[in-house]
């Protein structure tokens, strides 16, 4: 394989599995943030401690996930100069800013309020409990914003100047903050990390109760999760889907037309449901379809004539169109599924038969693993679709990466990540897995990680 | 402006080196000072809350690098791509020891995690005075601003080094004792018992052959990169840090023998703050000296991102900074005092 294909596989790799992390935890944060904030309110205090024991056990879990997306993460900023350092040498005037921004004042405040989160609940009060939980979240999600105004700039370039040694320099740094593709992606992306952490949340109070064990807490996991379930599968597809798809469309028709493996030019396009494309003969093979969908979803009308990409040069066309494909149906299938979910479930819980019926706690508790495919899936819908552009329209993938760093070089650093990273799942799995086991109540005897002076409280 | 991020820059790997020093320093010491699970216990207790807070001061250096100085960032991390990937995997290693250690209960598996957090700290304590060597003493740049440096070679600094020769190898062995002492020092001042005496006899063992190092560092800096005196040269006060150096050494000696335990953990970090400052100041205006005949030094000038970014950079990264402070020294303050010997499980 040529250099050029190592750096993408690489860093697609390492960033796919980066991402694993981050979805949940940001996530959770939530969902930590909403059971710390039921244990405030609540005066029943046997409702209390059980609120808190909840947001205790979440916050261990957290605690592993965060460790793990701390450490694949600093690989991630490492690897913008080590095998993409052409692309850090032009561009990093520009996205060099949010990558900062989100170091200072996101990781900082992350790690000092998850110490306290995690060690200080004796020894601050309950109420800068709730404040130390709620930073941990606010740090997790300004984290993310930095993050995807990165990737917005290079998805779609704003507030930047071509300076005269052919880098690029910001022209405004509120234009770059304010991009609106970043405000799209973001509403969009974080739903989706909502969607994962509430799936694994109510996946395990759905196990709980089919195992008949820590059945009040459960009660208690299932229906926050589908509550938070409920309302994030909604915003995925309304509005955060549709507008980021309507601006997909205007911005980046050669991405939109990958996506639906529209060939031609239509009026009054179809939506795809499945299908085969083929590259070759610029057809979908056994499709299914239902006529006249995309041009009302794009334009608000049924007639209106969806761009195909027979009017993009061919040097333009996503460089691995099945591949998009495939991503965005499965990203888009399966959200419609997730909503379909949790709205039955959603129903049962207002009619008070969630918590036995066990037709609906089965695909709960198996349906976990699913949303972490999705938000793969769309994250690889959003980069295989710019490409073959790395900063699109200015910016080609090929012109980005390291041409010192050669090609043996960058497999031999590809398979020590997958070899490393092939332990940390079994260690994740691991502990999540025992975790989970021990339940909420299970006595902690964990030493070692843990803050000496809480031996007084 | 440039000079401003250049000593942001400097100044924010300092702090990054001073804090995550200790604890990569604990990692260095931890299997010879700490021989009961209980002291294994206490170590890891002492740095426990504090030891990632630590490390965020490596990537928002990094960042910081990066925004600030983007064509430095570019030729260096793509130049150093292998030893900064070995970094990134010790790193890894390293994060998961003190995770994975405190979740089991099994002696094996602590026994393993027990090495691998010593070997993952020990090498990253070399590879980064190896990178910091490295860094003063050039490297071959191309006309592109580029290089790549194979791992090893003859072991001769000159037009065609390698990552490791003898200079390199000489800043790695100084950065293994000198952040050993620092965690010595830290154990020292955070824990009771067996284990502080024992921390305080080793540091006390460990100071006369730091002393030697130190020494000897500078003639190897001026051998290696005879350049190193010229800003000493036009600017006096450079000198402040080599001075500060001594004084840091003197106080160092004279905490161990009184048992002074703050003042000489304190005397720690100033040694490591002013060996690290001395080292900018004599490589300054320049970021990225060459060796050899082609390229020419990637310096402030050439390297400083665009007015704009600059500018408003200096704003956001002040604020930041401040708040990062805060909550640092909230963290600090909350987990103040010694860690005792016999600490009760609790934690996550």
């Amino acid at each position: 394989m040529d250099a050029l294909t190592l750096h993408r596989i690489h860093f697609a790799f390492t960033i796919t599995y980066h991402y694993l992390f981050p979805q949940l935890t940001m996530g959770l944060a939530l969902l930590i943030v909403a059971l710390k904030t039921v244990a405030l309110r609540t005066h029943d205090p046997d409702q209390r401690e059980r609120y808190d024991i909840s947001a205790r056990f979440w916050a261990r879990i957290f605690a592993v996930n965060f460790v793990l997306g701390v450490v694949t993460g600093i690989p991630m900023e490492f690897q913008f100069g080590t095998n993409w350092s052409e692309f850090s040498r032009r561009t990093g005037g520009v996205i060099g800013q949010p990558l900062a921004m989100e170091g200072v004042f996101s990781f900082f405040l992350e790690s000092a309020f998850l110490g306290l989160l995690l060690f200080g609940e004796k020894k601050i009060s309950r109420k800068l409990h709730w404040f130390a939980a709620f930073m941990v979240f606010l740090g997790s999600w300004i984290s993310g914003f930095f993050i995807i105004v990165t990737d917005a700039w290079m998805q779609h370039p704003v507030a930047y100047r071509l300076m005269p040694n052919g880098t690029y320099e910001v022209t405004s740094f509120w234009g770059l903050l304010m991009n609106p593709w970043a405000w799209l992606q973001y509403a969009h992306n974080m739903s989706g990390a909502v969607i994962t952490g509430a799936f694994v949340v109510a996946a395990t109070g759905a196990l709980y109760l089919l195992q008949q064990k820590h059945v009040e807490y459960g009660r208690i996991f299932l229906k926050v999760g589908v509550v938070a379930g409920i309302i994030s599968c909604i915003a995925q597809i309304f509005p955060t889907g549709d507008l980021h798809g309507k601006y997909m469309a205007r911005h980046q028709p050669a991405a939109v037309a990958g996506m639906e493996g529209l060939f031609h030019s239509t009026p009054g396009a179809p939506m795809v449901l499945m299908g085969q494309p083929s590259v070759e003969k610029q057809t979908i093979d056994n499709p299914l379809v239902v006529n006249k969908v995309l041009s009302f979803l794009i334009y608000g009308t049924t007639t209106a004539e969806v761009k195909g990409l027979d009017q993009i040069p061919r040097d333009q066309w996503p460089s691995a169109l099945p591949l998009l494909f495939y991503s965005y149906h499965i990203m888009a299938g399966l959200g419609t599924y997730f909503a379909a979910l949790m709205v039955v479930a959603g129903f049962l819980l207002w009619r008070g038969k969630l918590y036995s019926t066990r037709w609906i706690l089965w695909p709960i508790l198996l349906s976990f693993p699913l949303p972490y495919i999705a938000n793969t899936a769309g994250w690889m819908t959003a980069e295989l679709g710019r490409q073959p552009w790395l900063v699109y329209g200015l910016m080609r993938t090929s012109e980005g990466y390291s041409k010192h760093v050669g090609p043996e070089t960058s497999l031999f650093t590809l398979l020590g990540f997958l070899g490393m990273y092939s332990l940390l799942s079994i260690l994740w799995i691991v502990l999540v897995y025992t975790a989970i086991q021990k339940g909420p109540k299970a006595p902690v005897v964990d030493e070692g990680h843990d803050a000496h002076t809480l031996t007084t409280a | 402006m440039g000079t401003l991020w250049f000593w942001i820059v400097a100044a924010m790997l300092t702090v990054y080196v001073v804090l995550d020093g200790f604890d990569l320093g604990v990692g260095i010491v931890y299997p010879f000072v700490a021989r009961t699970e209980q002291e294994k216990r206490q170590a890891m207790h002492a740095i426990g809350p504090v030891w990632d807070g630590n490390e965020v001061w490596l990537i928002a250096g990094g960042g910081t690098l990066f925004f600030a100085f983007p064509l430095l960032y570019a030729s260096s991390f793509s130049g150093f791509y292998l030893p900064l990937t070995i970094v990134l995997w010790l790193l890894i290693v390293r994060g998961l020891s003190i995770e994975m250690r405190s979740h089991t209960h099994d002696s094996v598996y602590k026994t393993f995690f027990d090495a691998t957090f010593f070997l993952s700290s020990a090498l990253l304590a070399v590879f980064f005075g190896a990178a910091l060597a490295n860094v003063i003493r050039g490297v071959p740049l191309g006309a592109d601003d580029y290089f790549f440096l194979p791992l090893w070679t003859d072991w001769r600094t000159g037009p065609n080094p390698g990552i490791l020769d003898w200079y390199t190898v000489l800043g790695g062995v100084l950065a293994l004792l000198a952040l050993a002492l620092h965690g010595l020092l830290y154990l020292a001042l955070k824990t009771t018992g067996d284990l502080n005496a024992r921390s305080s006899a080793w540091a006390r063992r460990l100071w006369p052959v730091i002393a030697v190092i130190t020494a000897a560092s500078v003639p190897a800096t001026v051998i290696a990169r005879p350049d190193s005196l010229v800003h000493y040269q036009e600017h006096g006060f450079a000198w402040l840090a080599p001075a500060m150096v001594v004084v840091s050494l003197a106080t160092i000696m004279l905490s161990l023998a009184k048992r002074w335990e703050w003042r000489a953990f304190l005397g720690s970090c100033f040694y490591l703050a002013s060996m690290l400052v001395g080292a900018a100041a004599g490589l300054y205006p320049v970021l990225l000296p060459t060796v050899g005949s082609e390229g020419h030094d990637i310096t402030i000038a050439r390297a400083l991102a665009g007015p704009h970014t600059v500018r408003v950079g200096l704003v956001w990264w002040t604020f930041g900074i401040l708040l990062a402070v805060l909550y640092s020294a909230t963290v600090y303050w909350l987990f103040r005092g010694k860690v005792p010997e016999h600490t009760e499980g609790y934690g996550h």
